[in-house]
């Protein structure tokens, strides 16, 4: 038994943290948002390096990622497809994806009780101050865009890059368009969700980004790499 | 290929992306004060180790991260059956009827 007494604390409305998004003004001692392949340079190489190739990379810069965690009852899941914009996918490794550019969301299944849901970089605060805001009950969401980095990767011979790197069945009847799975990938990680036939995009740690960015070099120089900016 | 089956993902999946857990179906007893040393260190250390069936905890740690259960023959290692936690195995070994 311990000796300290814990008084409960007064209830107090959740106080959010400041927006840490990077300023749009990139002049001066203003903070530069940095993605995780800043330091490869892939503007570069997109613009000298080969046009076309059997696969073809691109690093979806500083995208905006929050992980929801809740067994969401049906007034949570209408308040979540109000917030959304689209309804939250319940069948295991199914993934949701809506609009284009700016305002496009995809939604994620990861596990029972929990999603990934991709967004702008820019509207990732926003939306989680509308989650606090709006959802009621037991439910947890976390801004969790620093962590990692999506890239995309699609071509000809996509398959037989990936194929390479872990050991999950990409056969389009098995892993159907919009199937989202999270697996070891070259002895990393990563979520991995398919958007085309021979396109797909893994959500990576941001500390692995650049061991996988060299791997997929590697696997892909047989089909030849080209980079898109 | 070594194939295991996930009750959450719903599909096959390989060996690489599960961990073994230890031994299945230990509660932690209720009122850990009012345990005797027997009974406390029965929870804590004590396992079985049987030849043939055996109840499995199992992560699917690169996947879904969930827990459940495996009942296997650790003579053959053939998995009997996937069940998730809460339910009870369906085979049982003979000495466990
Ligand atoms: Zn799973």
């Amino acid at each position: 038994m311990s000796d300290v007494t814990l008084e409960t604390p007064e209830e107090q409305p959740i106080k959010l943290v400041e927006n840490q998004l990077p300023d749009d003004n990139t002049v001066g001692d203003k903070v530069v948002g940095e993605s995780p392949l800043h330091h490869a340079d892939l503007d570069s190489i997109a613009q000298k390096g080969p046009q076309e190739g059997g696969v073809y990379f691109r690093e979806q810069k500083l995208m905006g990622m929050l992980t929801l965690r809740c067994v969401p009852s049906a007034a949570q899941q209408k308040t979540i497809k109000s917030l959304l914009g689209v309804a939250l996918p319940m069948e295991p490794l199914t993934s949701v994806t809506k609009g284009e550019g700016e305002e496009a969301i995809s939604v994620r299944w990861i596990s029972p009780d929990e999603w990934l849901i991709i967004v702008a970089g820019d509207k990732a605060f926003e939306l989680e101050s509308r989650f606090h805001e709006k959802l009621k009950g037991h439910f947890s969401i976390v801004n969790v865009s620093g962590g990692s980095t999506i890239f995309e990767v699609s071509g000809d011979h996509v398959v037989d890059m990936l194929k390479k790197s872990t050991a999950v069945d990409f056969h389009i009847s098995e892993f159907p368009v919009g199937k989202v799975v999270s697996t070891v990938f070259a002895k990393s990680g990563a979520v991995i969700c398919r958007i085309g036939e021979k396109h797909f995009e893994l959500v990576v740690r941001r500390s692995f980004a650049d061991y996988l960015w060299l791997w997929i070099q590697d696997a892909s120089r047989e089909y030849g790499l080209a980079v898109k900016a | 290929m070594f194939h295991i089956y996930c009750p959450h993902c719903c599909e096959y999946r390989e060996e690489e992306e599960f961990h073994a857990s230890g031994q299945a179906h230990i509660p932690r007893p209720l009122d850990p004060d009012a345990c005797t040393d027997q009974e406390w260190g029965e929870y804590m250390y004590f396992r079985k180790n049987p030849r043939g069936i055996h109840h499995e905890l199992w992560v699917h740690a690169a996947g879904c991260r969930k827990f459940f259960n495996i009942t296997r023959d650790t003579q053959t290692y053939e998995i009997k059956e996937v069940y998730k936690i809460g339910e009870q195995p369906s085979v049982v070994a003979n000495s466990d009827q």
